[in-house]
């Protein structure tokens, strides 16, 4: 009797441990489809647009500011309120062009938006160097009221583009490892 | 004792239960026109290192191992395939935009270098999905010709 108990209790710990894993693995799934919860605006449509653009470039220089501070914890807070501010946005007021690209755009940004929310550093930097690069592209069609610098540095990855709001290089790629490295390479604005 | 005893019961009736509740299938018999392999005419050595290293995850039909019939197996398997295809579906490449296939394969070059793809919980079961060194530079190199395509 004592080894038909034992080995139901085998049996038992064995599928706590899968369902252990399947907990685990849920938040990622819940994220990807996590509803943006600002959408009752109610200002006038060009606006909105401009503001949510506005909003997601707010949430882009914040973000950059975690990873300068290698600060991973914040980092992934901020990605998912960066992926959160992504889907947010609407593309309904520019032409079917600008609609196409942009909505290409928004996508892979958040995809990469929601990566940072879950991962290491490392991997934050990474996905933030694809991120730049979307939302570099979104702005060349958006456009911005701020004074933005593109900066640039040749060591990593084989050279990589960020976007900031100040001209003094603060390098959100290796942060306090290296801190000034990089140079301006174009102003927008 | 006779704590133990019905605690062993009852997890055993829960395990007996479980059984019974049924998962989604990933499976499809045929290959879509915007499949991977196909849209890019993919080497025969590397498009069967793709099948049997990714495809089970990345791709619309999986050749499920015999403990999948077996829950809370299934459930694990079912929550993993869903989450593959969601970062990555090799059949639905070519509806992918060359922004976003840039991203995949940017992706797919870094997890495989690093050895975080294939899954260690995947080659614990399939040892013939682990790539050796050559054919993870085979691989590698043909991922970084597509993604220098598309540059």
């Amino acid at each position: 009797m004592s080894t038909m108990a034992l080995a139901a209790t085998m049996i038992l710990t064995a599928s706590c441990k899968d369902g252990n894993k399947e907990e685990a693995a849920a938040p990622m799934s819940n994220e990807m489809h996590q509803e943006s919860m600002d959408d009752k605006d109610d200002m006038a449509m060009s606006d909105n647009q401009d503001a949510k653009a506005e909003a997601i470039l707010n949430d882009y220089f914040n973000l950059k500011d975690a990873l300068v501070n290698d600060d991973n914890g914040k980092a992934k807070e901020l990605g998912n309120t960066l992926a959160k501010s992504l889907k947010a946005f609407d593309a309904s007021n520019y032409s079917d062009n600008e609609q196409s690209e942009l909505k290409d755009i928004i996508e892979d940004a958040t995809e990469h938006a929601e990566h940072i929310g879950e991962s290491d550093i490392k991997h934050q930097r990474e996905h933030f160097k694809i991120l730049s690069k979307d939302v570099t592209d979104m702005v060349a069609i958006t456009g911005t009221d701020k004074k933005l610098y593109e900066q640039f540095c040749p060591m990593y990855d084989g050279g990589t583009a960020w976007l900031s709001t100040k001209e003094e290089v603060r390098n959100p790629y290796y942060g306090s490892q290296m801190l000034k490295c990089g140079k301006v390479q174009r102003e927008i604005n | 004792m006779k704590v133990l005893k019905i605690i062993a019961w009852i997890a055993l009736g829960a395990l007996v239960v479980i059984q019974f509740f049924p998962t989604d299938k990933n499976e499809s018999y045929t290959t879509p026109e915007t499949d991977f392999v196909l849209v890019n005419k993919v080497p025969s050595e590397i498009e069967n290192q793709l099948m049997q290293s990714c495809y089970d995850c990345h791709s619309n039909n999986t050749v499920y191992p015999w403990y999948s019939k077996i829950q809370p197996a299934a459930w694990f398997l079912e929550d993993h395939i869903k989450e593959g295809k969601a970062e990555l579906n090799f059949n639905e490449w070519d509806n992918y935009s060359d922004r976003r296939k840039k991203s995949k394969l940017r992706s797919i070059i870094k997890q495989i270098e690093s050895g975080e793809m294939p899954l260690d919980s995947y080659t614990l079961i399939h040892r013939d999905a682990i790539f050796s060194e050559k054919e993870k530079e085979a691989v590698l190199n043909y991922m970084k010709t597509l993604k220098d395509d598309l540059e």
